[in-house]
């Protein structure tokens, strides 16, 4: 196996990892405030669809991130009122948002279908970002980078400063943090737009990075990758990164099983390593669900509509 | 001014069946708003937009103001009430109405006891899979007994397949909302490789289809000159059956006292296990029942198209149908009017068929944002703090 083949299979997993780590961290947040929204899916494809017409209208990546951030938060706002304001069950309300955005994607996206954009390249030059070994860490879209940054921010936000501190309070005891003074419903709105940001950012990476076309329902069931991520993790961000590039190696592996064959499908044809990763997080939530540890640190509010008088 | 939630003292039961139809309602509404603002491009999509925009006045505003609300009108029209006067279409309602009602009745159960079953649509598929199985060894065979043994796997099929999560969340505490809707992904690929593969209709001009069902393995038509079959009425006694089964037997006191009350239930003796096992296999069963029922009936095959997405909308129709078997089938009704109204919209306005989804998204949603007024009175108050008076408020017996 030669050194460029490897290089480019570690580029391949990092395309492959990202959009879940960005969905998975923004759903990390939502949980840790008490808030369990299914709604992934549906707020990626939102993001998607946003990113791609953004590129195509102005042919800036950059706004395009930021419009999917926005549309994806935005999106999210539905799910927030319902279960927050309106304590419906968050369960329903997240299935929802996702055949919702779904549907909304498809029927923005169904002019766009098959057209082309300008993908996000690099930020580094040429001779960094093209060279045969340099490119194993300079070669990757800005969303690349931002991911990182985003679990190192996530983790210090979540163990290191006071807002943090009272998100985990809310997840952990609404009644309490309400009794002290903070906003229950207030910190949980905030915390249900982060992860609809994030969702909607990890969603534009399809288009804008890996697959610079539209396609219908081009996220495929990341979103849905991304819960059982967080529940993987422990709830724990950098738990997090290493899950999202074991989930991203199984899903490289698919690829490489369509296009090489012989050697992969020998062992197994190409649909069984489609649904590899969809096997393997079943058997993984298994290991850690039966595992002391693993259910144990779940937000003891996820879930729980909050009601004050009651 | 500030909105307050007050608790009634028993949830409204006028509110229970009232809102279902208002929510299917403002959908229309809405729906015909949202469609009119969001007029989807002309397909082709290549359409370049003039450099120099036209001239703008209050002529050609108003006029494209009302072409965009008359264009959301014509899709509420074609999604809503298109296939209810068109009375050649009340067939296909009936058939499309069938798997909703069917896996709807399941999932009803399901929510009832607050265990979440998100698969149905992967319990669909495998219940059509193993039928298909049956199918295929039987195919040179005639008799009465093949289209039982069909339908048999069909509802062993899905049940086997609802088990898995089952048997995950009580052996291994995994939670059913995520391995469910998993193990749906992985029997979608397990279909794409029969129906590309192993089982593949080897005169089908290699068409990823799996052979025609026979004669001997076909649901009759019941109704002549329309695609209305046997199905449809076993669905209809499986409905009323698990209602029976829901208001008057043990079985349906222990499956709501396991949703609304776990703890009594755990001093009743009411084993939460069992409840999973029960709902799993219930659900799972009826939505392989319906897997297979499209095979021998409407599909005659399986093929990459046979996932609908009955499995997803039948979540749908469960909320919206109250979690009562009878609403279930009034609500599978008029999903299926936004199924059979979606392919009108498609031909005749262009809409993409999964538009419908955001339909049928907006009557849920309106469902679950109006269920507050089930359980609670909504009150306009004034900013400055009357304790008394609410106090007063929620002593009156205004029932």
């Amino acid at each position: 196996m030669s050194v460029e083949f490897l290089i480019s299979v570690i580029i391949t997993i990092v395309g492959a990892s990202t959009p879940i780590l960005l969905a998975g961290l923004g759903e990390l947040v939502t949980e840790k405030s008490g808030v369990l929204n299914l709604g992934v899916e549906g707020m990626m494809l939102v993001g998607a669809i946003a990113g791609f017409a953004t590129v195509d209208m102005t042919g800036s990546p950059w706004l395009a991130v930021i419009v999917a951030a926005l549309a994806g938060a935005g999106v999210s706002m539905i799910f927030a009122v319902l279960t927050l304001s309106l304590r419906a069950n968050q369960v329903a309300t997240g299935l929802a948002l996702t055949i919702f955005g779904t549907g909304l994607s498809t029927l923005i996206g169904h002019g766009y279908t098959g057209r082309p954009i300008k993908p996000f390249t690099t930020i580094f030059p040429d001779a960094l970002a093209l060279h045969p070994i340099g490119r194993v860490l300079f070669g990757y879209s800005p969303l690349v980078y931002f991911s990182f940054i985003m679990v190192a921010l996530v983790a210090w936000f979540l163990n290191s400063t006071r807002p943090g501190l009272i998100l985990r309070a809310v997840g952990e005891n609404d009644l309490s943090a309400h009794s002290i003074g903070y906003s229950v419903i207030g910190v949980r709105y905030g915390a249900v737009a982060f992860g609809g940001a994030m969702a909607g950012i990890g969603g534009a990476t399809f288009p804008l990075v890996l697959t610079p076309l539209w396609a219908e329902g081009l996220t495929g069931g990341r979103g849905w990758i991304a819960i059982a991520l967080v529940v993987f993790s422990g709830w724990k961000p950098t738990r997090l990164l290493a899950g999202a590039y074991f989930f991203g190696l199984l899903g490289t592996l698919e690829l490489y099983a369509k296009a090489s064959g012989t050697v992969f499908t020998a062992l197994l044809p190409s649909e069984g390593w489609a649904a590899l990763p969809y096997l393997a997080t079943v058997i993984v939530l298994a290991v850690i669900s039966a595992s002391k540890s693993g259910g144990g640190n779940a937000p003891a509010c996820l879930g729980r509509p909050f009601s004050p008088s009651a | 001014m500030r909105l307050k939630f007050e608790k009634r003292p028993e949830p409204s039961r006028f509110m229970l069946y009232a809102t279902p139809v208002g929510a299917v309602i403002i959908t229309m509404i809405i729906g015909a708003i949202l469609f009119g603002v969001i007029v989807p491009p002309p397909s082709q999509g290549f359409v370049a937009t003039p450099a120099v925009p036209p001239p703008v006045d209050l002529g050609t505003i108003l006029s494209g103001i009302g072409s965009h609300l008359s264009f959301g009108l014509q899709a509420v029209y074609q999604v809503f009430i298109a296939p209810l006067v068109t009375s050649y279409k009340w067939g296909d309602i009936a058939v499309k109405a069938s798997p909703l009602i069917l896996i709807g009745v399941g999932l009803a159960v399901g929510n009832r006891a607050a265990i979440w079953n998100i698969g149905a649509e992967g319990q669909y598929v495998v219940g059509g899979l193993a039928g298909v199985g049956i199918g295929l060894l039987t195919q040179k065979m005639t008799g009465v007994w093949i289209l039982p043994s069909m339908l048999l796997a069909g509802l062993i099929g899905g049940a086997v397949w609802g088990a898995i999560p089952a048997a995950l969340k009580n052996w291994f505490n995994v939670n059913e909302t995520l391995s469910s809707l998993m193990m749906t992904y992985v029997a979608i690929h397990l279909m794409n490789h029969m129906v590309t593969g192993p089982w593949k209709d080897p005169s089908g001009f290699s068409f990823p289809q799996t052979p025609l069902v026979t004669p001997s393995q076909t649901l009759p038509i019941i109704v002549p000159g329309t695609y209305v079959h046997l199905g449809v009425v076993i669905t209809l006694i499986i409905a009323v059956v698990v209602w029976f089964l829901m208001s008057r037997s043990l079985f349906g006191f222990q499956v709501r006292v396991v949703g609304s009350a776990p703890n009594a239930a755990r001093h009743g003796g009411f084993s939460q296990k069992a409840t999973v096992w029960m709902v799993f296999l219930l659900s799972g069963g009826l939505a392989g029942l319906a897997g297979i029922f499209e095979v021998t009936g409407p599909f005659g095959q399986m093929s990459l198209g046979f996932p609908q997405n009955y499995g997803f909308t039948a979540i749908i129709v469960a909320f919206l149908g109250r979690l009562n078997p009878l609403g279930v089938i009034l609500a599978g009704i008029v999903l299926a009017v936004t199924y059979v109204g979606g392919d009108l919209a498609q031909s005749s306005l262009q809409l993409p068929n999964a538009s419908k989804g955001i339909f049928q998204a907006m009557m849920l949603f309106f469902l679950l944002a109006s269920d507050i007024l089930i359980r609670y009175r909504v009150r306009f108050i004034s900013n400055a703090p009357a304790p008394v008076a609410s106090a007063a408020a929620m002593r009156s017996p205004a029932e």
